[in-house]
């Protein structure tokens, strides 16, 4: 590396470029693997086998799918949008893609060390809510306008249980930096957020059911935010034909999808660097160290999707209200009691 | 009908106009929407035209007979009353083997013939077979109206087994051709009464399974509680059937009632909506009540297995039918209601006119009633609740 610094300008716009292009080859590589995942964990909950033909177990077909994908005719409907609807596929992996720069995968490897860190990964996943609108308010079909109005509704009602779950933890951590946040919590899984932090005994004690709620409520709401069973309302496939992306096909289609997926993976990266030790390793400084973190984060955050998909092969959907009744009647009260009693014993 | 506007109130649709807090007016509108004929929850080629206000129904209008095939005609125009059987099958091809038994207990008693009893046991045991698989079927695509698509694959795989039963009899998995008139196609093949016993015994825990994982699932619940409710007294004015009418608290089942076959030799009991969720009739009820009947099905199966007597499968009759004039009208339970067959013969070898009552049809028609006021994401499951296969719906 301090070769290429030597380079001079052009170094440095070389190390930007391949520093910044990892979460890309990451997210690739992630979205295979998790696709392949998702089939054969939903058909051995199904009870039955799933690919078996290409490759060893289907271990190719993944691959065969983007093939497949590739080749599709890419169909615009003459009523569309032609701009907004090219344009809503990129908006929503952007939103996906430009979070990933703030997630600290390992000691030495975070794209971007901002003080804001979560704050970031908050506002930037934002945006892609305002892809899904696009997209579907662009294909120019009633379906797809139920769906992206679902969504808009949804995203911006969970956006607030997330935002006060993740203050829970800032409080506890007393930072926005999700690498300041990791570090906190070293020394072994004793230390995680979600088990009250390196506090004193007695204030971790009363501090652990606070915690452990408000994991568990980040993790629901993070659910809503990716869409995802059993609130995945705005693909509802059996209600409205997938919603805002029933008009897209080819690429486009598996744009959306790849952004679906990293955004699984993007959301179990917060719940994990905030409440879960980050890249730290569960036994201290035991198989500890830049490699072992990446690692040690990695493992955690695929366990939090396989979680997700678990949960999407077992459970029906909810309704609009209800989706609604949980967000505001149920998940944010509940954050509100936690934010009083976490700020009322870290006082203590 | 005042039950089901009460309970919705929340939802009643006020389209108008809306005061903006610039003092300016916006007018809202309805909007219509068309669901199907190829949408993933119309269940086949319904079409479904939907004038809503938001995600609220105000109104539901289906449109029926995108799978019109005159089954009515060409069963005038079979050189034999036979002929028609495999008609039959393709009206309710979830449910074949009821629509066939249907018609050949209509022809008997217009013949005025006795069936043997080995046969009347083995059409019992195929019919309760029939609606285990038509019921599976009908709770297995609910759960993936609702988004839960595991609980559809648990359906299937049992429904696996029972079509296994199936082709080992007749060889057909789908559209047996079957039961005729005065007997069946084919005895039962000698290892048949141990694999459907076989199967009775393994198919009790996976009722259970299901339920837990789709019936009493708290979201499952929670969506289809008090959503369709249809009372009693509206039931009974559409002229709903089966299922449908027994979860509105009408404990009615023709296979009771209106005894055919050797129903009344078994033990079991018809099972009726007590809205233990929410209100009776809702959708959960209907669900509910094909789970319980499932239950019901198999005590049949096992006590038809235990009880059957050997002896012929097919009664003298002429290898041509040829029918006194005259008209005959019956009915038996087929899983989604009553299934009945109006036959008039003119005397000679071919019927002069068949027309079929078929239950989806008719429980069909209330569904705007029943959804008007409940959400767009309801009607998914209104719609699954009333279990149509639209083969018969249009037949």
């Amino acid at each position: 590396m301090e070769a290429l610094e030597n380079l001079g300008v052009w170094g440095s716009i070389l190390i930007a470029v391949v520093w910044s292009a990892l979460p890309i080859v990451f997210i690739l590589l992630y979205a295979l693997v998790t696709l392949y995942a998702e089939m054969k964990i939903a058909a051995h909950i199904q009870d039955r086998l799933a690919y078996m033909r290409t490759g060893w177990h289907g271990t190719l077909q993944p691959f065969a799918d983007i093939l497949k994908l590739l080749q599709k005719e890419d169909t615009i409907s003459s009523a569309a949008d032609r701009k907004l609807f090219r344009l809503a596929p990129y908006v929503v992996f952007m939103g996906t893609y430009g979070a990933f720069s703030a997630i600290p995968f390992s000691s030495i490897y975070i794209g971007s060390n901002i003080d804001l860190g979560v704050f970031f990964i908050v506002a930037v996943s934002s945006l892609v809510v305002v892809g899904i609108l696009m997209g579907g308010w662009a294909s120019n079909n009633k379906w797809s306008i139920f769906g992206a109005m679902r969504s808009a509704a949804q995203m911006v009602s969970y956006e607030i249980p997330t935002a006060l779950a993740i203050l829970i933890a800032v409080m506890i951590t007393g930072s926005l930096n999700l690498q300041d946040v990791t570090k906190f919590q070293e020394g072994g899984i004793h230390n995680w957020v979600v088990f009250g932090g390196p506090l004193p005994l007695t204030q971790k004690l009363l501090l652990i059911p606070f915690t452990l709620v408000t994991f568990i409520i980040l993790f629901i709401a993070s659910l809503a935010e990716v869409n995802r069973t059993p609130f995945d309302l705005p693909e509802a496939e059996s209600e409205l034909v997938q919603g805002f992306n029933t008009e897209y096909s080819g690429m486009r289609f598996a744009m959306f999808y790849l952004a679906e997926y990293a955004n699984m993976f993007l959301v179990s990266a917060v719940t994990v660097a905030l409440f879960l030790g980050g890249w730290t390793s569960p036994f201290g400084s035991f198989l500890s160290g830049p490699v072992w973190g990446l690692f040690w984060f990695i493992g955690k955050c695929l366990l939090l999707v396989f979680l997700q998909i678990w949960i999407r092969w077992t459970l029906p959907r909810l309704r609009v209200d209800q989706l609604m009744y949980t967000s505001w009647k149920v998940l944010t009260p509940f954050l509100f009691v936690c934010i009083f009693g976490v700020g009322l014993i870290l006082v203590l | 009908m005042n039950g089901s506007k009460t309970l919705l109130t929340s939802y009643v649709s006020q389209p108008g106009e809306i005061k903006t807090s610039s003092g300016k007016t916006l007018r809202t509108d309805e909007m219509i929407i068309n669901m199907g004929p190829q949408h993933p929850s119309t269940h086949g080629v319904l079409r479904l035209e939907i004038v809503v206000d938001g995600e609220i129904i105000v109104d539901v209008i289906p449109h029926i007979g995108y799978l019109h095939r005159c089954f009515e005609k060409h069963a005038e125009h079979m050189t034999n009353y036979q002929q028609v059987i495999p008609y039959a099958d393709r009206m309710d091809y979830v449910a074949a083997m009821n629509m066939e038994q249907g018609y050949a207990v209509a022809m008997e008693r217009m013949l005025k013939i006795e069936v043997p009893e080995r046969v009347e046991y083995i059409r019992v045991i195929m019919a309760e077979l029939q609606r285990i698989a038509s019921h599976l079927v009908a709770v297995g695509t609910f759960g993936i109206d609702a988004g839960a698509f595991t609980p559809f694959l648990y359906a299937f795989h049992d429904r696996e087994r029972i079509l296994d039963l199936f082709e080992m009899t007749c060889g057909a998995r789908l559209l047996y051709n079957y039961v005729w008139v005065g007997g069946l196609s084919h005895d039962l093949p000698p290892q048949f009464i141990d694999k459907a016993k076989e199967f009775c015994k393994y198919y009790r825990p996976r009722i259970k399974e299901f339920n837990d994982l789709l019936t009493y699932n708290e979201i499952f619940v929670k969506r289809t509680a008090n959503v369709g409710v249809l009372p009693k007294d509206v039931a009974i004015n559409y002229a709903c059937s089966g299922p449908m009418l027994r979860a509105s608290g009408v404990n009615w089942d023709l296979r009771r009632d209106d005894p055919y076959s050797v129903y009344d030799r078994f033990e079991w009991e018809p099972q009726v909506g007590k809205g233990e969720m929410g209100t009776v009739g809702d959708t959960w009820d209907r669900h509910i009540v094909r789970m319980r009947e499932i239950e019901q099905s198999v005590n049949i199966i096992e006590q038809a297995l235990a009880g059957i007597p050997e002896g012929n499968v097919q009664a003298a009759i002429p290898k041509r039918i040829r029918p006194e004039r005259g008209e005959i009208y019956a009915r038996t339970e087929a899983p989604r209601g009553e299934i009945g067959y109006y036959i008039v013969s003119d005397g000679s070898t071919t019927p002069f006119r068949v027309k079929a009552r078929s239950p989806a049809f008719v429980n069909l028609s209330v569904l705007p009633e029943i959804s008007r006021g409940a959400m767009l994401a309801d009607l998914v499951l209104i719609a699954a609740g009333v279990d149509i296969v639209l083969g018969e719906v249009d037949r």
